[in-house]
């Protein structure tokens, strides 16, 4: 018993940063995504020409707190005859796997729970995976032929675009060399960020990543307006809460895996050119513009609330630009630097990833089901296969030529490769690819 | 630290036995599957420990994510009920009992014997820790230059097999609309 | 009753079913949609009935909106019937109300002064364009864009700004009297709608850039619900169902009424006869009732706005069909005076129970995540379809 104890303090002790790290993520994760709803709404009113939720809190600022203390209170609904251990472990499925699979990412440098996992990124992409789970599992333990058929299409759109995302993942890989996500990142630090030798593939990858996390233009399985019902009809109150809180978490993940292969993960723009050195200043700088732009505004405002709220963002910006410029300036807070700024920069492209997710669901309508998988098998499948063996082409003739002249033309022809079947899928269906007024 | 990982050992162990046992035991098909799932993520759990990382990532993408989420389609898709109503027969108890016998004792004389006969494997006096000290190489690169260097063959053999599996299926399920 | 009619409704397509064949061992299922459901615009109630994804059958039920209307006309004179057209077709209130004064004019042999045709002229193009805006707005939320919603009702705003300001009401006006208009025009009618068209057009190559030629509304919307123009005229659809099959008739051309004679406008129709057709249809009418209403604010004729009519209305006994173009289609009064204050008989042809005939027609073979976007397709109100 002893022993244990001793074995295992001193596990904690030797692992003291990854713990800390993860209990800090399993705490902030539902705040986050919690906040990513709002975020989300605001951005939608935002593009649909109106202000979004403003009454809970200065500018809706507690809505996500009022919308999770009400889902908790709300009554448990188990409809009749459901598989009562089925139905509780769906949803906690769901977000364990999302979760867990957060385990991999790092988000600056010493930043990650799984530290020094030799397959890292596959674990991500494996984890999460198991999300699927949830969603066929809660679809059948609601005991409503609709729900089983909702969460069954929905999981068949899941795996066929998995195998699109990971042949796109494939072609960052081969840049990379590694599976390690350290390595990964590290590998973009001479060169220039992988989106750039393999644009189709983050392109897939994009798209693909869109399918994964049910979101629109490919949530048929989860529309409202649609007939057959979804996998989550059948819950409510919080279990409800975690199926929604797991999508938001794959979100997050999918958008980090995506940094991380293709945005140069932690890295600041042009890491490894010393004379744009003058970048690692931006941070703060931006930060304090922020502040600044707060500040001025806060004149403005009509409301004394409103003023008082203002001058909290502009006071909690000032923060933050404090604390990225600490290890700039101040010397004992200098080992610290590559962390913090790694991680601003790291949240600041899953951030600006994420912002396209939303962006894609509040234009674009929805994709039919069949349409949907026609899209993924036809199109991105065999347009992810065809870059792989383009960009392993160009890597291969790399000695030979110089590596953006064969890249080059491996991207030419996998586009045109790409544009031909978006032409022979227009002409199966029947469709004009592109159609002028009737 | 040495008996962090036996204890661990001991958790992932037992969580994938009393899961295995709960595969067979339960009625609900759907239950069995769960409980096989959580027995192959905690064989996954051992593969990790023993650094086997690759092992262990396949085991979850294709075992747990793969395999099992056909399986739990296929149930699905089944209709249960006619399956749960129906009374289970077990005419072939007895000569099911003398072959788990038979493989019992199969089983417990290669264990006994480990490194008591000459070429048996390791004794169990040998150290229950990991793999010897050299740092191991990183098991997916090691693997894929097996594959694509004296493996390539069986690799490329094998992969004409599965698609001739998928074309096999689509052509079955296709409808004649 | 009605239940001992469903299998035969149902079962009549069944010599189409065995055309599309069915699955070995999928069974038939009738899936009932409605009343109460996001996409069905109203109280719809309708059965599917399905073969796996496909469609092979559909009944709808409607009624859940009846309240009778035709039955109260017979106990009210004429004025006081005006307010409950507007209930008909809610979307489209003053179409409604120039129909039914127009109808009971003709039946009275007065007609209305020119002032009065031209200003409502104005308000029924600004309404239908009111209509169509709503029509794109929900018609594009339940294929799943989100955002032309909120677009389409920002103009909206302004045209039901301009009702509001004209006769007090913003969506039931009861716009128009029997023999021409109650209220003038306000001082600046002819600035606000200047102001409107103006930034209109710029607006409707908005909601273009969001949805004509994006793949997944050409996906959605293209090959779905095919009205060939024999089948539309057939089953008597009119409106934009019937134009975008192929049939050019507007009644506005065909038998001229308020001032539409007066003005330059296109009749846009279709090729095909598929949603997105109509969906096209509808966009260049919206930009043409723009034209018509330009037109004429150019010249608003002075005069009276009121005809010679009197106070208590006794007209001759007699019959008469006075039919107007709609939003949603042809809408027409068939009125029987018996010569008292009160007519004999108001009967309703809305355009929009006709129409729902054609969506079985249009359904079949179609999968179930196209039944939604049909239903928007052919722009039902169900206080018309119901009465």
């Amino acid at each position: 018993m002893q022993e244990l104890v001793h074995g295992l303090t001193q596990f904690a002790r030797m692992n003291a940063g990854p713990l800390a790290f993860a209990v800090v993520l399993v705490a902030l994760l539902p705040l986050m995504a919690g906040y990513l709803v709002l975020l989300e709404r605001k951005i939608m009113a935002d593009m649909q020409v109106r202000l979004g939720p403003m009454r809970v809190g200065p500018h809706g600022l507690l809505q996500p707190i009022a919308d999770a203390l009400k889902l908790l209170i709300k009554e448990d609904i188990i409809p009749e005859n459901a598989d009562l251990l089925v139905f509780w472990v769906a949803p906690a499925t769901s977000v364990m796997a999302a979760m867990t699979a957060l385990a991999a990412i790092a988000f600056g440098p010493g930043l990650q729970v799984a530290r020094d996992l030799n397959v890292g990124i596959l674990f991500v992409v494996g984890v999460s995976s198991l999300g699927i789970f949830g969603i066929v599992l809660g679809g059948w333990a609601s005991n409503s032929h609709y729900s089983l058929l909702g969460a069954l299409r929905s999981s068949a759109q899941l795996v066929s675009y998995e195998t699109a995302a990971g042949m796109a993942m494939v072609s960052g890989l081969l840049l990379a060399g590694t599976l390690q996500i350290r390595g990964i990142v590290e590998a973009q630090r001479g060169h220039w960020w992988f989106i750039c030798y393999a644009p189709v593939g983050f392109f897939t990858y994009l798209v693909a990543s869109v399918a994964e996390t049910n979101r629109a233009p490919f949530d048929l399985p989860e529309a409202e307006s649609e007939l057959v019902a979804g996998y989550m009809t059948e819950y409510s109150g919080f279990r409800w809460a975690l199926y929604f809180l797991s999508e938001y978490t794959n979100m997050i993940v999918v958008a980090s895996v995506a940094t991380t292969l293709f945005l140069g993960g932690w890295l600041r723009p042009f890491a490894s050119v010393r004379w744009l050195g003058f970048l690692d200043y931006l941070p703060p700088l931006l930060m304090l513009a922020v502040t600044a732009y707060c500040l001025v505004r806060v004149p403005q405002q009509p409301v004394a609330v409103q003023k008082w709220f203002l001058l909290a963002v502009a006071g909690c910006c000032a923060l933050g630009a404090g604390m990225l410029a600490a290890p700039l300036a101040l010397a004992p807070a200098k080992p610290y630097f590559a962390a913090v700024h790694g991680c601003f920069w790291f949240l600041l492209k899953v951030s600006a990833y994420i912002y396209v997710f939303l962006w894609l669901r509040f234009t674009l309508p929805r994709y039919r089901f069949d349409q949907l998988m026609r899209l993924g098998w036809q199109f991105l499948i065999p347009v992810s296969i065809v870059n792989v063996l383009g960009l392993g082409v160009a890597l291969a003739l790399a000695d030979r030529w110089p590596l953006w002249a064969s890249l080059a033309v491996t991207t030419l022809a996998t586009l045109l490769i790409a544009a031909y079947l978006v032409r022979a899928g227009g002409r199966s269906t029947g469709e004009p690819a592109a159609a002028g007024k009737a | 630290m040495h008996l962090l990982d036996k204890a661990l050992f001991y958790v992932f162990a037992g969580v994938a036995v009393i899961s295995a046992v709960l595969v067979v035991t339960r009625r609900n098909a759907v239950h069995s599957a769960i409980f096989l799932i959580t027995a192959l993520l905690a064989t996954a759990g051992i593969f990790l420990q023993l650094q086997a990382e690759f092992l262990f990532i396949v085991q979850v993408i294709l075992y747990a994510g793969g395999i099992m989420v056909l399986f739990v389609f296929v149930i699905m898709l089944v209709n249960l009920d006619v399956a749960l109503r129906q009374v289970q027969f077990n005419r072939q108890k007895w000569v099911a009992g003398i072959v788990v016998l038979a493989l019992a004792a199969q089983l417990g004389l290669v264990i006994w014997t480990a490194g008591r006969i000459p070429g048996a494997g390791p004794g169990p006096n040998a150290a229950a820790s990991p793999a010897p000290a050299p740092q191991l190489q990183p098991n997916a690169e090691m693997v894929a230059r097996s594959l694509f260097g004296p493996y390539v063959l069986p690799l490329e053999i094998a992969s004409v097999l599965l698609l001739v599996a998928m074309i096999g299926a689509v052509v079955m399920a296709k409808r004649k609309v | 009753m009605a239940e001992a009619n469903k299998d035969d409704v149902l079962n009549r397509g069944a010599a189409d079913a065995a055309s599309y064949g069915t699955v070995l061992g999928a069974d038939e299922l009738i899936l009932n949609m409605g009343p109460q459901h996001p996409a069905t615009h109203g109280v719809l109630r309708v059965k599917l009935k399905l073969d796996g994804e496909r469609v092979i059958g559909s009944e709808c039920v409607i009624g859940y909106l009846h309240r009778g209307v035709e039955k109260i006309a017979e106990h009210r004179s004429y004025q006081q019937f005006a307010p409950y057209v507007d209930r008909m077709d809610y979307v489209a209130a003053v179409s409604n109300g120039l129909g039914y004064c127009e109808a009971v004019e003709k039946l009275l042999g007065v007609e209305a002064p020119p002032r009065a045709k031209v200003i409502r002229t104005i308000l029924t193009e600004l309404q239908r364009i009111a209509s169509h805006l709503v029509w794109l707005g929900t018609h594009a939320l339940d294929i799943g864009a989100l955002t032309p919603l909120f677009y389409c009702f920002r103009e909206r705003e302004e045209i039901l700004k301009i009702f509001e300001k004209y006769c007090g009401a913003r969506l039931t006006t009861h716009a128009f009297r029997i023999g021409g208009l109650q209220y003038d025009a306000y001082d600046t009618l002819e600035k606000d709608v200047e102001r409107f068209c103006k930034d209109f057009d710029g607006r409707v190559d908005e909601y273009e850039a969001l949805l004509t030629q994006n793949r997944i509304w050409l996906g959605r919307t293209q090959g779905v619900g095919v009205l060939t123009a024999e089948d539309a005229i057939a089953l008597g659809a009119t409106g934009p169902v019937l134009r975008a099959s192929g049939v050019k008739w507007d009644i506005r051309k065909v038998f001229p009424y308020a001032a539409y004679a007066n003005y330059q406008f296109e009749i846009p129709t279709g090729k095909r006869g598929d949603t997105y057709d109509r969906y096209m249809v509808r966009m260049e009418e919206m930009r043409q009732s723009r034209l018509i209403c330009l037109q004429a604010i150019e010249s608003i004729p002075a005069g009276p706005i009121l005809g010679k009519v009197g106070k208590v209305l006794k007209p001759p006994p007699g019959e008469v069909y006075h039919s107007v173009e709609a939003p949603k289609g042809e809408l027409g009064y068939y009125i029987v005076s018996d010569g008292s204050v009160q007519p004999y008989r108001v009967r309703i042809r809305p355009p929009s129970f006709v129409n729902l005939e054609t969506f079985d027609k249009m359904v079949r073979g179609h999968l179930v995540a196209d039944v939604v976007a049909i239903i928007g397709t052919l722009d039902i109100v169900l206080g018309e379809v119901d009465r």
